[in-house]
């Protein structure tokens, strides 16, 4: 069993103005994400969490603070391992412009294994899998930019599946999609985490969103970016066992669960506005 | 090393409001239009050939102009036949068009191989960008006409003070498209490949150079279309031969007919080559402005 632990995490932009108190865009930000947990990251715009994901993929240098790797021995014993840069153990969807045009719908999926070096029949075999499971079956050779908004997404999740990470990342991926396609992708999202029975982290800036997918879910508040709030959900498992996602999004307890996280984001910001 | 998939819950979801060709913008809303009427194009474009050339037979035919400031089309394509058979000022025709083409894509040749390269560092590298970017952007808005004295001084007379000045003409484009393009590499196309475990060597072989593809094509058109209109000054210096050559011998006796029929040469030659860049970025970037 591996959990990510982001450990004592602070992010500095070094462009700040000289004599002007410098608000770290990220504050001493701890989380354990345990094996197994879909992590949903929730917040206004500029509270830091595209930067804490990027902190955890390795993009961003933090500084101060560290992101390790901790193997969980079944006698109970721990050993951990810092990680820096990024790596294929962390696979990234992005929420837009990230699928190579000048490949075709497979080999945006199989670029990650052509980059490790597995032969071309493989690479093509896994890829193919990765399609099937992200209802791409039958668009191997299609051209991405021929796709529509929904379905390239569904090829970034499959580029980020293909080389089987233990952490899947996932930076608003589904932000600028419509309703309906948005809706299908989250259940999507969800039978992955479930199949997968691997780590996932999701950042968002829609509260449904958020209730229905995390097992845990982050709240983040702005000015210095820090987490201000955790809930442990559990609107995904209802969805895995009944399959009816209207039925869970209209529930009194999600509506209850949805105006209580609104009214946190709302007074965070507020206390932003009086400082 | 690859575990996925074991039972698939997945069922295919259906996507009502993703119809693939749904004209959002008016960019999109002009592609689609314009992909069935690529025909109605060149339809546009041969009326506007034949009106010119309509105009100009009129005024020549006509007596509006006379002929020692605009020959006769037919005129024009009397000499063509007259100097494909006889040739002009010591050369054949084909050895003049031969010559030119050398010098122009001779000069492209060894402008491609280098200025590329060093585009492409000078957009990976800021001590390569500093230690470059003045000199190009100095040189680069001379006329060649300033410089081709100093070239002569040089280098001489022969071929290789042509081809240099055709060839600094091609450089600064080229350098400046490769540039570019190296610039035009999204940051989330890097972020792909670094969370995919790519190395420096892989990001520029698998994301960068791709990436930068469109660019360098675009400025190896312009880079060419350069190279044409330095050939005239080129053959200036010392020649015998070539299309330049020839229309400036025949300027010297006000021959007009072969000046426009010279024109009309390094024309048709220049846009054939453009068209023959453009399929070539039809099949190696066909994702270019998608």
């Amino acid at each position: 069993m591996t959990d990510l632990a982001i450990e004592n995490i602070s992010v500095l932009y070094a462009d700040n103005v000289k004599g002007t108190a410098s608000t770290p865009a990220l504050d001493n930000i701890n989380l354990r994400i345990k094996a197994g947990e879909f992590i949903v990251v929730l917040g206004a715009s500029g509270c830091g969490k595209t930067t804490l994901l990027n902190v955890i993929a390795g993009f961003v240098r933090p500084s101060r603070g560290q992101v390790a790797k901790i193997v969980r021995q079944q006698d109970g014993r721990e050993s951990r391992s810092i990680l820096s840069g990024p790596g294929a153990d962390r696979g990234v969807v992005f929420q837009k412009h990230a699928l190579l045009p000048w490949l075709n719908v497979l080999d945006n999926v199989a670029f990650g294994l052509k980059l490790q070096g597995v032969g071309k029949s493989e690479r093509e075999q896994i890829a193919h899998q990765c399609l099937v499971q992200v209802g791409l079956e039958g668009q191997e050779r299609r051209a991405v930019y021929q796709l529509s908004g929904g379905m390239q997404q569904r090829v970034g999740i499959a580029r980020a599946l293909a080389t089987d990470p233990e952490l899947l990342l996932l930076d608003e991926p589904l932000g600028a999609l419509d309703a309906f396609t948005r809706e299908s992708l989250q259940e999507l999202l969800l039978r992955l985490w479930y199949n997968r029975d691997k780590k996932q982290l999701l950042i968002t800036h829609c509260v449904e969103e958020a209730l229905f997918l995390a097992s845990r879910l982050i709240i983040m508040a702005p000015n210095p970016g820090r987490i201000s709030h955790q809930f442990e959900l559990s609107f995904n498992r209802e969805f895995l066992a009944c399959g009816d996602a209207r039925q869970i999004k209209s529930s009194s307890a999600f509506i209850e669960m949805r105006e209580t996280v609104l009214k946190l984001i709302q007074s965070s910001q507020q206390t932003e506005g009086t400082l | 090393m690859n575990a996925p998939l074991h039972n698939n819950l997945h069922q295919k979801d259906t996507e009502p409001a993703e119809a693939p060709n749904k004209p959002d913008t008016m960019l999109e809303y002009a592609r689609i239009k314009g992909a069935g009427n690529s025909r109605s194009g060149i339809v546009y474009s041969l009326i506007s050939v034949a009106g010119l050339l309509g105009l100009w037979l009129a005024a020549s035919e006509l007596g509006w102009v006379r002929p020692l400031f605009l020959p006769s089309p037919l005129d024009v394509l009397q000499q063509l036949a007259h100097i494909a058979d006889n040739g002009f000022a010591g050369a054949s025709l084909a050895a003049h068009t031969g010559w030119s083409l050398f010098r122009v894509f001779g000069a492209f040749a060894l402008a491609v191989v280098s200025a590329i390269p060093l585009g492409l560092l000078m957009g990976l590298n800021p001590v390569v960008r500093g230690l470059a970017d003045p000199l190009i952007e100095f040189y680069r808005p001379l006329p060649p006409l300033a410089y081709l004295p100093l070239i002569i001084i040089w280098l001489g007379i022969d071929e290789v003070s042509k081809l240099t000045l055709i060839y600094l003409a091609m450089f600064a484009p080229l350098v400046l498209s490769a540039r570019a393009g190296v610039r035009s590499v999204l940051p989330e196309q890097l972020h792909v490949a670094q969370s995919l475990g790519a190395g420096r060597r892989q990001q520029l072989l698998h994301i960068i150079l791709p990436a930068a593809l469109p660019e360098i094509l675009t400025g190896m058109r312009i880079a060419i279309g350069f190279g044409w209109t330095t050939l005239v000054a080129a053959e200036m210096v010392a020649a015998q031969s070539g299309l330049g050559y020839m229309v400036l011998n025949a300027s010297e006796f006000l021959n007009t007919d072969i000046v426009i029929l010279g024109i009309v040469l390094i024309g048709a030659i220049a846009l054939a080559f453009d068209y023959l860049m453009r399929l070539i970025e039809r099949k190696l970037v066909p994702w270019k402005g998608r």
